[in-house]
């Protein structure tokens, strides 16, 4: 069947046909074949990044999800080995009965191995535990000149650092061996805080943050003038004690794109304002981990409320000393701009190092912002949220991207060369090319 | 704890209700021609818990060796609960209608095989007076279409072969379910342009076939609609039939 790939902000809308790997003994054979037909590929995952670093430049995509068998699992010890297609969600449902949790998330359960390992994701813990890819102990790597590698952070160390956060580039990644964090239960003890502009949102993180595990806040970034970036503080903790339940909510889906965007001005404003209101200034409460981590998985195939056209979030980190400044200014560009976000969430970076050359995270604040692709959206708004992270000597978010400049991206990312001299001659996709070649 | 036989073990089908069985605790025996593929299922059965998994390699076409393979399955689980027979093969319907041997090869595969190694399980089945077989046969084999008819008279005869036995093996307290999938998303369907709104997933057929077994089906369409399609396909007089580019 050739069902179609898309990335899932749907922007830039690039066909792609689509190769699946059912086994891992086919995946030296498929990268030889298109190495032999001077073809290239790139390995996807779930497609749960946004722009065109899951797409292929040749627009032949090696789907690696049917690859979903667990190899070997320690209980004992919380160590995890599983191929590359296995979505967190599959690692859940196995491992929290038995009392163990990812140690690091990113904000949907429906991501694989590959995927996360290659964006080196991060979750609402980046302050205490850093990025997932400091707690992957082993990867398989299958490369289309050569025999397939084991690296890790102890074996093969360079070929670790160009895969972990490496998109893709450096070979399909054909398993993964990951340390799980224990838990007591699945729920969360969760605080939530109002605050009312963007002072208490940095004076609530500077106070909060070391005692929990999980932080990260919600910006109404509709507010204007001394409320600029009020929103809500989130904070939990994994409960010391309940129950070790699989989150088993039902699903809605979103059927099919409609033509235009549901998120419109009037739209936004009512959710933005309601939302805030909602949340009382303090509450505590013990809630699943299902709604605390994934609230929007809830809805599956959320990305076609953006309609046809897609959608782009912007993700960029702020070095901490200029993120003040840094994160009022992007909030006062995209208030000006009149093009609120649905979903503006702030998160504070901690500082342990990440292993991938190409990671994303650094000590600060990151912030990201989504919104309806229209065709003006780069001269009349990202190109003045650019200026303002370059100045601040933030970056940008691969995952997330669809449109930073090379010159940005080569900036921002020097260890770039380094990837692209270890890159597999038969890997690359449309992100690498725009952002290397222009 | 149910003890489970399932021949052509590698089939993603077979490999979605071996999941599905794992949950209420599971003994496997493994039947597949590619040791290696094996190897990966049976530790993944594990790891999702399965209390244990035996790999048997065989080809099913080499019908001398299933007496044999099927003693070593019944020592490794001593009572089958559950049998599968999932194991097959999607010809190219064009090459079939030029080379004798691909079509005579293609035949034997999806039916000879299936009828022999039933021929020697039931024998098995009903000296243990228990447990059910579930035959994949597929709708494929309740009318045979001019675009993939070789493959649809191998189903057909799998599927007369097991009406019969079924009647057989009830008289010994075995029971035999005959499934009948339609379009499912796995590698043997991949490189076809099928109608997406009829395709699901393996998962989907699974949760079907345990329940139909659950539930003592005899004849299993799944998904559903086809149990509506296939009689409407059948009545057909063969005069259109015959013109329809199916
Ligand atoms: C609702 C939502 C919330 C999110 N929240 C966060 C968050 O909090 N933090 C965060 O960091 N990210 C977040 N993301 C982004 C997401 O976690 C990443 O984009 C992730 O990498 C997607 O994984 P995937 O399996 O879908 O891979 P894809 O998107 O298909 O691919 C991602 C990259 O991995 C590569 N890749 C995939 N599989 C392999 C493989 N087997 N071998 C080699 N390379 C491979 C691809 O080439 C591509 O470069 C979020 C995304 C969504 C939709
Ligand atoms: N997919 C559909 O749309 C569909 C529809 C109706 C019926 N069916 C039937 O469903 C069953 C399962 O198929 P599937 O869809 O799950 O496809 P699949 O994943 O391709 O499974 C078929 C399996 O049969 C194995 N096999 C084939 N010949 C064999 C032999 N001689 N000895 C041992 N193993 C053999 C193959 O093993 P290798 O990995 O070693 O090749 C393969 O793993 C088949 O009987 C098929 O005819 C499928």
């Amino acid at each position: 069947m050739t069902l179609s790939f898309q990335s899932w902000g749907r922007y830039p809308a690039l066909p792609q046909r689509v190769r699946y790997c059912h086994w891992r003994d086919e995946l030296a054979r498929v990268l030889g074949a298109a190495l032999g037909e001077g073809d290239t590929t790139l390995p996807v995952g779930n497609g749960r990044s946004y722009g065109d670093s899951c797409l292929a430049a040749s627009g032949q995509v090696l789907r690696m999800r049917p690859l979903d068998r667990i190899i070997a699992v320690d209980w004992a010890t919380g160590r995890i080995e599983a191929e590359a297609g296995v979505t967190l969600e599959e690692v859940l449902a196995l491992s929290i009965p038995r009392g163990w949790f990812l140690p690091v998330t990113p904000g949907t359960r429906y991501v694989t191995l590959g995927g996360a390992v290659a964006n080196d994701v991060h979750g609402k813990n980046h302050h205490v535990r850093g990025t997932f890819g400091r707690h992957v102990r082993r990867i398989g790597l299958v490369r289309s000149e050569r025999a397939p590698l084991v690296c890790g952070p102890e074996t093969e160390r360079d070929w670790f650092a160009v895969t972990v956060g490496g998109l893709g580039l450096s070979g399909v990644i054909d398993w993964v061996e990951l340390q799980l964090l224990p838990i007591r239960s699945s729920l969360v003890d969760s605080i939530e805080m109002r605050f009312d502009n963007l002072d208490e949102f940095f004076d609530l993180s500077a106070l909060h943050d070391a005692s929990y595990e999980y932080s990260v806040a919600w910006i109404d970034c509709l507010a204007r003038g001394n409320e600029t970036g009020r929103g809500v503080y989130m904070a939990g903790n994994h409960a010391a004690e309940g129950a070790l339940a699989v989150d088993m909510r039902r699903q809605f889906a979103l059927p099919f794109a409609p033509r235009g965007s549901l998120v419109n001005a009037v739209s936004l404003r009512m959710f933005n304002g309601v939302y805030y209101r909602a949340h009382s200034p303090m509450a505590r409460k013990r809630v699943g981990y299902g709604p605390f981590f994934y609230p929007l998985d809830a809805i599956l195939h959320w990305n076609r409320m953006y309609g046809a056209k897609g959608f782009q979030q912007y993700q960029c980190v702020v070095p901490e000393d200029a993120a003040r400044e840094g994160i009022r200014a992007l909030l006062e560009a995209v208030a000006a701009s009149g093009m609120g976000s649905f979903l503006a969430v702030l998160k504070r970076c901690g500082d342990l190092a990440s292993p991938g050359l190409l990671s994303f995270p650094m000590p600060g604040v990151s912030l990201a912002l989504d919104f309806p692709q229209h065709d003006d959206i780069d001269a009349k708004l990202f190109s003045r949220l650019d200026a303002i992270t370059r100045a601040a000597s933030g970056r940008l978010y691969p995952a997330k991207d669809a449109h930073m400049t090379g010159a940005d991206f080569r900036r921002a990312y020097p260890a770039w060369e380094q990837v692209e001299a270890k890159r597999d001659p038969a890997l690359t996709s449309r992100f690498w090319q725009r952002v290397t070649r222009s | 704890m149910k003890r489970i036989l399932i021949a052509g073990a590698t089939s993603a089908i077979a490999m979605a209700c071996a999941r599905k069985w794992v949950d209420g605790g599971a003994r496997f025996a493994l039947i597949g021609r590619n040791g290696e593929r094996l190897e990966a299922i049976a530790r993944d059965l594990e790891a999702r818990g399965a209390e244990h998994v035996s790999v048997h390699r065989l080809d099913m076409t080499a019908l001398e060796l299933h007496a044999e393979t099927l003693q070593a399955c019944y020592e490794a689980l001593n009572v089958v609960d559950i049998a599968l027979v999932a194991h097959g093969t999607l010809p190219d319907q064009r090459e079939c209608e030029t080379s004798v041997s691909t079509a005579l090869r293609e035949f034997s595969n999806n039916a000879v095989s299936v009828i022999a190694f039933l021929t020697a399980l039931a024998q098995q089945m009903e000296r243990q007076g228990h447990g059910t077989i579930a035959v994949i046969s597929s709708v494929a084999g309740d009318r045979g279409r001019r675009s993939n008819y070789l493959y649809g008279s191998a189903k057909a005869a799998v599927t007369a072969f097991c009406e019969g036995l079924r009647g057989r093996l009830w008289t010994a307290g075995v029971h035999l379910m005959t499934i009948k999938p339609g379009f499912v998303d796995t590698p043997m369907t991949r490189h076809l342009d099928l109608p997406r709104a009829l395709v699901v997933g393996p998962e989907h057929v699974a949760k079907d076939i345990v329940r139909g077994i659950e539930r003592g089906k005899n004849t299993l369409y799944t998904p559903w609609f086809w149990a509506w399609i296939m009689p409407l396909l059948r009545g057909l007089p063969d005069s259109i039939f015959k013109r329809i580019r199916l």
